[in-house]
């Protein structure tokens, strides 16, 4: 079954260049695999090593956050419509801990966003 | 260089002045490989932090998606920071998503004056750049040049040599 990605600027050397790319799978979590099987290294910019979406990426399916359907364990069906956009996010939270905290993107989800807000 | 209305300009630091001590964010669109700013989207902060900003990534989307149907990209991303200078912090960098975009930042430290500076963000390498503001409905060929806060390239605020 076909699903359209819709792919970020930034993340284009993936994919050629395209901007809309084509994949499949039952889940958000195997669609994944499904692309990276074809264009190699995009699913390493988008899961974490512990095998979480990251912090920083946000990922639609249709209209809907895929945060709010089970992140990589939401449901795809044919014809569903995913997007991928970089968080754009930043300020001047400047200390070590941002630093700390961008390079190991993912790795803590919960509690990188209880330091930031928390901020 | 980043060639931007003034109109657009009083706009952002308007935005910026509104949610200060907040940081204020948002996007300029323009068409698709003009590099010419011509829409101002102001966004929500959805961090509502004084040191933080982040999208609401539900508007996120919907911004995106209606610049895609209208051919557009985003132009300027700018955010402000309302108690430090207007340059790009470790954070800003490491987040930096978009490699086309003019990363304009806005600093509502002082009352009376606004510092704006623009950047560009390649592959957490900051590149300064000039501002220059366009006066439209006066005379599109008398355009003024300013460097805002220009300050050597070789400061390094943040260490950044990580």
């Amino acid at each position: 079954m076909a699903i359209e990605v819709r792919i970020p600027t930034i993340l284009r050397s993936y994919t050629g260049g395209a901007k809309v790319v084509e994949g499949s799978g039952d889940t958000l979590n195997d669609l994944l695999t499904d692309l990276d099987s074809r264009h190699s290294g995009l699913r390493g910019r988008l899961v974490t090593e512990a095998g979480a979406l990251h912090r920083f990426v946000n990922v639609y399916v249709n209209d809907e956050d895929v945060r709010f359907l089970g992140a990589l364990d939401a449901k795809l069906n044919d014809g569903d419509s995913v997007t991928i956009l970089p968080a754009v996010a930043g300020g001047a939270f400047g200390f070590a801990a941002a630093a700390a905290m961008a390079q190991h993107v993912g790795a803590a989800p919960a509690e990188r966003r209880a330091r930031v807000t928390a901020s | 260089m980043l060639s931007i209305d003034r109109s657009i300009v009083d706009a952002i630091v308007a935005h910026a002045r509104r949610d200060h001590p907040d940081e204020a964010c948002g996007v300029v669109a323009g068409p698709v490989g003009s590099d010419t700013p011509t829409r101002h989207i102001p966004m929500e902060n959805a961090a509502r932090s004084m040191t933080f900003y982040e999208f609401d990534s539900m508007e996120h989307l919907r911004v995106w998606r209606e610049m895609d149907d209208r051919d557009e990209e985003p132009v300027v991303i700018y955010h402000s920071h309302t108690a430090t200078e207007a340059y790009p912090s470790r954070t800003d960098i490491s987040f930096a998503g978009e490699p086309d975009a003019h990363y304009l930042l806005v600093s509502t430290r002082e009352p009376d004056t606004e510092e704006i500076r623009s950047f560009r963000i390649v592959d957490g390498v900051v590149t300064e750049e000039p501002v220059r503001i366009l006066d439209a409905g006066v005379d599109p060929h008398a355009v003024q040049s300013y460097m805002f806060g220009q300050s050597p390239a070789t400061v390094d605020y943040e260490c950044s040599g990580r």
